[in-house]
């Protein structure tokens, strides 16, 4: 894997979209990989467009590696864009328009050097030509992680990277994310428990908008 | 034909009696075209004069309407922006309007006595009414609509997703607008561009009011096909079939979106 430098997260704040409300205190250290689970609608999605930049604070803060990206009282807010931050959506999102590896190459911060070595990490190669509307769903979820991992985020936000995804190509993704030395620091939403005992560092557990329980594993 | 105990008898009728009604103009249009002087008819200098002038007038406005609209139309879409439905009725109003109400709006307008066509003229010494350039004004002033509302339809349905997930990759708001959200655009903007040049080329009452009807500069197929009826009929129907067959050929880029394939 591409050495990444892995940055802290520190949220305290609260987020109202419509009638649901999400108030949440959490941390991530550098390089941790931390789960969240829990029921649909608990707010996990939210949680990670509130990191990524996507979705603003109403009150509170949000630090990524000791630098306020996100200061609800003023609302003022660091554009996705110039955050760092690599975002793996439920349901993958690529560009229709472009080949794998110019996907993968999208951000203006990869490198061919790096492109290429993802393209065989994740062994996307010998898709590198074809189009998104061509692979299967494990190949784009693979294409989607390969793609923001080439941004160089310093941070990783996943969600619910296994679903539906062949045992090969979670093979590969628990793999690269297993490697505790090389991964950005990591929220991952997933149901899968195996998921979460294998890779996570913690357990978040987030009900209707509050974190409810957190056990380290 | 799936409807249970087939269509009812009253309703295949008057449906039948409404593609009549659509397909006997064009039918009698072919039915009185002068084939065999066709070639003749479209050669002569007042027509080679219209078509040079629709052909520029509609292209340059469907080159305006393409700049002005694509913007307009996202801007529509994803700013959340105070009277946005007010804009965007102002936006479609050309679209209802009687074109000849249009003309006359830009008179008062752009006319060398109007809001702004007097400053036009003082300052930089431009004058639109009767010339071509009024022409091109009149074209884009109705075809706009037709663009932005095709693009606007594909902008509404294209979720803003895949545009965050582009920022999320550090592009910048410019840079995911050139290489997301246009290329996504790509085919609603065709099957736009078709449809307000089509509007352009076959402009009448705003151009008529607003630029004249003057042979060589503001005279476009349209009004010469008009002007044509009183003298020659034979080369209005012929001026007509033009314009019907470039109406015909319109339909094929915006196939998919007003004629859905199964």
């Amino acid at each position: 894997m591409t050495p990444l430098s892995p940055m802290a997260v520190t949220l305290d704040g609260k987020v109202a979209i419509g009638n649901f409300h999400l108030e949440v205190a959490l941390t991530v250290a550098p390089g941790e990989l931390v789960a969240l689970v829990g029921p649909n609608g608990a707010g996990k999605s939210t949680l990670l467009h509130v990191v990524a930049g996507l979705v603003g604070l109403d009150s509170g803060n949000l630090s990524l590696g000791g630098n306020t990206v996100d200061d609800g009282t003023i609302r003022r807010r660091t554009p996705p864009h110039e955050r760092r931050v690599g975002w793996v959506p439920q349901n993958r999102l690529l560009f229709d328009h472009l080949t794998v590896a110019d996907n993968v190459g999208f951000s203006p911060r990869a490198t061919t050097k790096k492109v290429n070595h993802l393209l065989d990490a994740l062994d996307l190669r010998h898709l590198a030509d074809r189009y998104p509307m061509e692979c299967s769903g494990g190949q784009a979820q693979r294409v989607a992680l390969a793609r923001a991992l080439a941004s160089s985020p310093e941070i990783l936000l996943l969600d619910e990277p296994s679903t539906a995804l062949d045992t090969k190509s979670r093979q590969i993704i628990h793999d690269l994310l297993g490697d505790r030395n090389s991964r950005p620091s990591t929220l991952l939403v997933t149901h899968d428990t195996t998921e979460v005992t294998g890779l996570a560092d913690r357990k978040v557990e987030l009900t209707s908008g509050r974190i409810t329980k957190v056990s380290p594993l | 034909m799936t409807t249970p105990g087939g269509a009812p008898r009253a309703v295949l009728f008057i449906a039948a009696l409404a593609i009549t009604f659509l397909a006997l103009p064009v039918l009698a249009l072919l039915q009185r075209a002068p084939w065999s002087s066709l070639l003749n008819l479209l050669t002569r200098q007042e027509v080679i004069d219209a078509l040079g002038v629709s052909v520029v007038v509609s292209l340059v406005a469907a080159g305006i309407v393409l700049v002005l609209g694509t913007p307009l139309a996202w801007v529509l879409v994803r700013v959340n922006m105070p009277l946005r439905r007010l804009i965007r009725a102002l936006v479609l109003l050309p679209m209802v309007l009687p074109p000849v109400v249009g003309g006359t709006a830009l008179l008062f307008a752009l006319g060398r006595r109007g809001l702004v066509g007097q400053w036009l003229e003082r300052w930089f010494d431009v004058t639109l009414p009767f010339t071509t350039a009024g022409a091109v004004v009149a074209a884009t002033f109705v075809a706009l609509p037709f663009y932005v509302v095709t693009v606007e339809g594909a902008l509404r349905t294209n979720s803003d997703h895949l545009e965050q997930l582009a920022a999320t990759l550090g592009a910048s708001p410019i840079s995911v607008f050139r290489r997301v959200t246009l290329p996504q655009l790509m085919p609603a903007m065709a099957a736009g561009m078709a449809l307000a040049w089509a509007r352009a080329l076959g402009e009448f009452g705003a151009t008529i009011t607003f630029a004249g009807n003057l042979p060589g500069r503001t005279r476009t197929l349209p009004l010469a096909t008009f002007e044509a009826l009183e003298s020659d009929p034979e080369a209005a129907i012929a001026l007509s079939l033009v314009l019907l067959a470039v109406s015909l050929a319109v339909l094929v880029p915006t196939r998919d979106r007003w004629i859905p394939t199964r």
